[in-house]
This record gives structure tokens, C-alpha cells and sequence, in this order.
């Protein structure tokens, strides 16, 4: 029953109604955040209207690293139980997450270039941020060059769980690292408490970074799952009403 | 028949450590390229000598790992090409271990060489008694880290033609927790900063791979030939 579910067909078929509430859901916290975020929200005390690249820095910032989190479970399932459907979202999930990370590190720069001075510092958080980039372009690397799709889920399944188990162990000697070798760094942005008329839009942008994650891998999975089950006389069923 | 791991260890183990050796070219190409990375960047900088001996834990560093990662690539390969991978495979002993002698012989192979060299090198590049016996010393827990973890992207890659770009993209990421301990610890040592604690962690890090790297090697190479 439960396998049943999980199979690409299942999935097919309960996503095709969900599609456009998740669209419509995108939408409302989109218009929300952006609207309150550029315009409603004080200007801050400090960095005046520059901090408004917030708003788009730590959603994807913060939807990076969910999306590397998503592939990590996806990865076990499918080794474990060999699940189909927890396969292709690894693979439709990768490119978004590298371009997430992508997002979050130019934002980061615009933001850090009028903040800190300068477009780039080799401090702890940038650093493993960077290093999310290169794994995510590894992934999708070895994942173009695998032909077979079975051998190619497996095997990108398992470069995901060295990269989980690597991650902390990355993240924590970068910032030793950055202990180590840097001097008086610069301190951090100083915001010990965030203002409600700040939050509220932050966290509806968030949930609307997360929404479109959401809404753009099921589309993703629908057409990957439509060109892996091509054979099929379900695809050809629903080719045929399209 | 009673299976006997070490034994079995061994002599694979024997087996492919003749094999590398007999074919010179394996293993004596990474070393060269070792020696001539280093020896590229006082040309690309210039020979102040303070400078180069600031430089030369992260130059010899980066140098060593490179020349891990190209060389990993022909670990498996040969014997996917020939059918012996096949062969261990189907044979009675656990993957992992078969991983492991894999690992075991590229270091003996590659690692060894590399630490061999390297003095001479840190000599070139300035370093005083006490930095090379550091250098000696990272290196000699850091290039099994090295080969270990590489030894995980070249299981996977093992079916694809045309990687000679594909193996040091994917698994550079994962190497930069040994890079930054192997280079901090040379740099405390020319500080004379405590660095015991640190030697500790790379021990960390060769059992942790210990421990993961021939598991997941293991099953890449399952997957690699059922694929």
C-alpha cells in the first residue's frame, strides 16, 4: 500500500491537483514578503535601506541548504529501499540547490561589498558556503556523465551521504581554519534582536523560497517521471489527453 | 574453507603492490607531477626566501593532494577494463576489505613516495629541521586520509570514460578538512604554537575514513559493475 504510493504513477497523479495551490501559495507569501520587505519595513538604524537584501539573501541561503538536506534523506530511501520516486527528486532537487547557493553567495557580495568593504572575505560562513557550491557541482557532474539511470541513481546517491557525513566536519574546520588563520576579523553584523515589522516579512519570504523549491522539483520530478516512464501505457494514456 | 581475512589482505594486497611497481609509469607520473607543481610556483613568485617558506605548507600541500587525486584515477580502472574487478566481486570476502587492499597498496604505491620526496622538497622551499619533521609527519596521516577518500569517487566514477577532470571536481570538496589541518599544523609548528591537539584530529580523520571509506568504496564498486 505505502509502496504503492511512492511509485511514479501515484506521484503523477496526486500532484497534478496540488500544482496550482502550491503556485497560488508561492504567490501570496511572494507579494507579502517582497511588498512588506522593500516598503513597510523600517529602514535599519545602521545600514539604512541596504539590509533589504536580506529579504532575498537568507531565504536562499537557507533554502540551500534544506535542498542538500531533502537529497540527503532522498539518497538513504533510495539505497536503502530502492525507491524510485526519492531518486529522481535527488536529481531534480541538485541543480536548484546549486543555484540557490549560487544566489545566496552573490547576494551575500552585493550585501558585504557597501557592509564590510569588500566583495569577498574568506571568513568561516562564506567559506563552507562556497564549498556547498562545489559539491553540488560535483553531484551534477558525475550525474550528466552516467548513462544508465539505475547505476546513475545509486551512485549519485552515495556521493550525497559522503557529502552529508563531510559537511559538519567541513563546516567546523573551515571556521577553526578561520580562527586560526585570520587576525581581528571583521565582527559580524550586529543584530542581537530583529524587529517584528522586519521578521514577518523574513519569514514569509522564507516560506515562499521554500514553496517555490517545492513547486518547481515536483514539476521537475512530473516531467522526469514522464520521460523515465515513457515506455508505459500510463504515459501514453496522459500524452494522449494533453 | 575457513576464510582468513588478514591473510587474504596480504597477499592481494602483495599481488597489486607488484603490479604498480612493475608498471613504472603508474607510479612514478604522480610523483613527477608532485615534484613539478611544487617546483612551478618559486619560478611563478620569486625566490625571497621568507616568502617561499611562508608559502611552502599550503604549495607542497595542494601539490600532494592534486597528485593523489589525478593518480587515483587508475586505481579500479585497469581492473574493471580486464574483468578482475568482476572476479573479486563474485569471491567469497567482503567488499570492503577488498576495498581496503585496493587503498591500502595505492598508498604503499603513491602516499609513500610522496613522503619519501617531500623533504627535499621543504628543503627547496626553505624550511628549517623542525617544520620538515612536521611536514613529514602531516603527511604521513594525511596522504591515507587522502587515498581513502579518494578512493570513494574513483569506485564511482570507475564506468565512465573521458573523467580525467570528473574525479578531482567531485572529491577536491571533501579534501579540504585534511588541507587545512595538514597546513595549520605546519604553520603553528613555524609559530611555535602548541600542536598537539591538532595531530589528534588528523588521527581523527584517518579512522573516521577508515572506518566509512572502504564501506562506501565497497558499495560503489557493487554498483559500478551490476550497472
Amino acid at each position: 500500500m505505502f509502496k504503492k504510493l511512492l511509485s511514479p504513477y501515484a506521484f503523477y497523479n496526486h500532484t497534478t491537483p496540488l500544482v496550482p495551490w502550491i503556485l497560488a501559495g508561492f504567490m501570496l507569501c511572494f507579494s507579502y514578503g517582497i511588498f512588506a520587505g522593500l516598503f513597510i519595513a523600517p529602514a535599519d538604524y545602521q545600514q539604512g535601506d541596504g539590509f533589504r537584501i536580506i529579504y532575498v539573501h537568507v531565504p536562499s541561503a537557507f533554502t540551500a541548504m534544506l535542498i542538500y538536506f531533502t537529497m540527503a534523506i532522498c539518497a538513504m530511501i533510495t539505497l536503502i529501499w530502492r525507491v524510485k520516486i526519492t531518486a529522481i527528486c535527488m536529481s531534480c532537487s541538485a541543480p536548484m540547490g546549486a543555484w540557490f547557493t549560487l544566489l545566496a553567495l552573490i547576494t551575500g557580495s552585493i550585501w558585504g561589498k557597501p557592509m564590510w568593504g569588500t566583495w569577498w572575505i574568506w571568513d568561516a560562513r562564506l567559506t563552507s558556503v562556497l564549498i556547498l557550491l562545489f559539491i553540488y557541482l560535483g553531484f551534477i557532474a558525475l550525474q550528466s556523465v552516467i548513462d544508465d539511470v539505475q547505476t546513475r541513481d545509486r551512485a549519485t546517491s552515495i556521493i550525497t551521504i559522503v557529502g552529508i557525513i563531510n559537511l559538519p566536519i567541513i563546516h567546523y574546520s573551515v571556521v577553526w581554519w578561520s580562527t586560526l588563520h585570520q587576525g581581528p576579523t571583521i565582527s559580524k553584523l550586529s543584530a542581537p534582536s530583529i524587529a517584528l515589522s522586519m521578521l514577518y516579512p523574513l519569514l514569509a519570504m522564507i516560506a515562499a523560497f521554500i514553496l517555490f523549491y517545492v513547486l518547481i522539483v515536483m514539476i521537475r520530478m512530473r516531467n522526469q517521471i514522464l520521460l523515465r516512464e515513457i515506455e508505459t501505457a500510463w504515459v501514453r494514456k496522459v500524452a494522449m489527453t494533453l | 574453507m575457513q576464510l582468513n581475512y588478514l591473510h587474504a589482505f596480504i597477499q592481494i594486497t602483495k599481488h597489486e603492490i607488484k603490479i604498480i611497481l612493475r608498471s613504472r609509469f603508474t607510479w612514478i607520473t604522480p610523483l613527477v607531477f608532485y615534484i613539478m607543481v611544487v617546483c612551478l610556483f618559486p619560478l611563478a613568485i620569486g625566490h625571497d626566501q621568507t616568502l617561499l617558506a611562508n608559502m611552502a605548507p599550503g604549495v607542497i600541500w595542494v601539490a600532494a593532494l592534486l597528485a593523489t587525486i589525478i593518480s587515483m584515477g587508475h586505481v579500479f580502472r585497469n581492473d574493471f577494463d580486464e574483468g578482475y574487478l568482476d572476479l573479486l566481486l563474485v569471491s567469497t570476502y567482503p567488499l570492503s576489505l577488498l576495498a581496503l587492499t585496493k587503498i591500502t597498496s595505492h598508498w604503499i604505491s603513491h602516499g609513500l613516495p610522496l613522503i619519501l620526496i617531500s623533504p627535499l622538497l621543504g628543503l627547496l622551499l626553505n624550511l628549517n629541521t623542525e617544520e620538515l619533521c612536521a611536514l613529514i609527519f602531516t603527511l604521513l596521516l594525511g596522504t591515507p586520509v587522502l587515498s581513502l577518500i579518494g578512493a570513494i569517487g574513483a569506485a564511482l566514477t570507475v564506468t565512465v570514460r573521458s573523467n580525467g577532470l570528473l574525479l578531482p571536481m567531485l572529491m577536491i570538496p571533501f579534501y579540504i578538512p585534511v588541507l587545512i589541518f595538514g597546513t595549520g599544523i605546519m604553520i603553528m609548528t613555524h609559530n611555535h604554537e602548541p600542536v598537539i591537539a591538532y595531530y589528534a584530529m588528523m588521527g581523527a580523520f584517518v579512522l573516521l575514513s577508515l572506518v566509512f571509506a572502504p564501506l562506501l568504496t565497497g558499495q560503489a564498486l557493487k554498483i559500478g559493475a551490476s550497472g
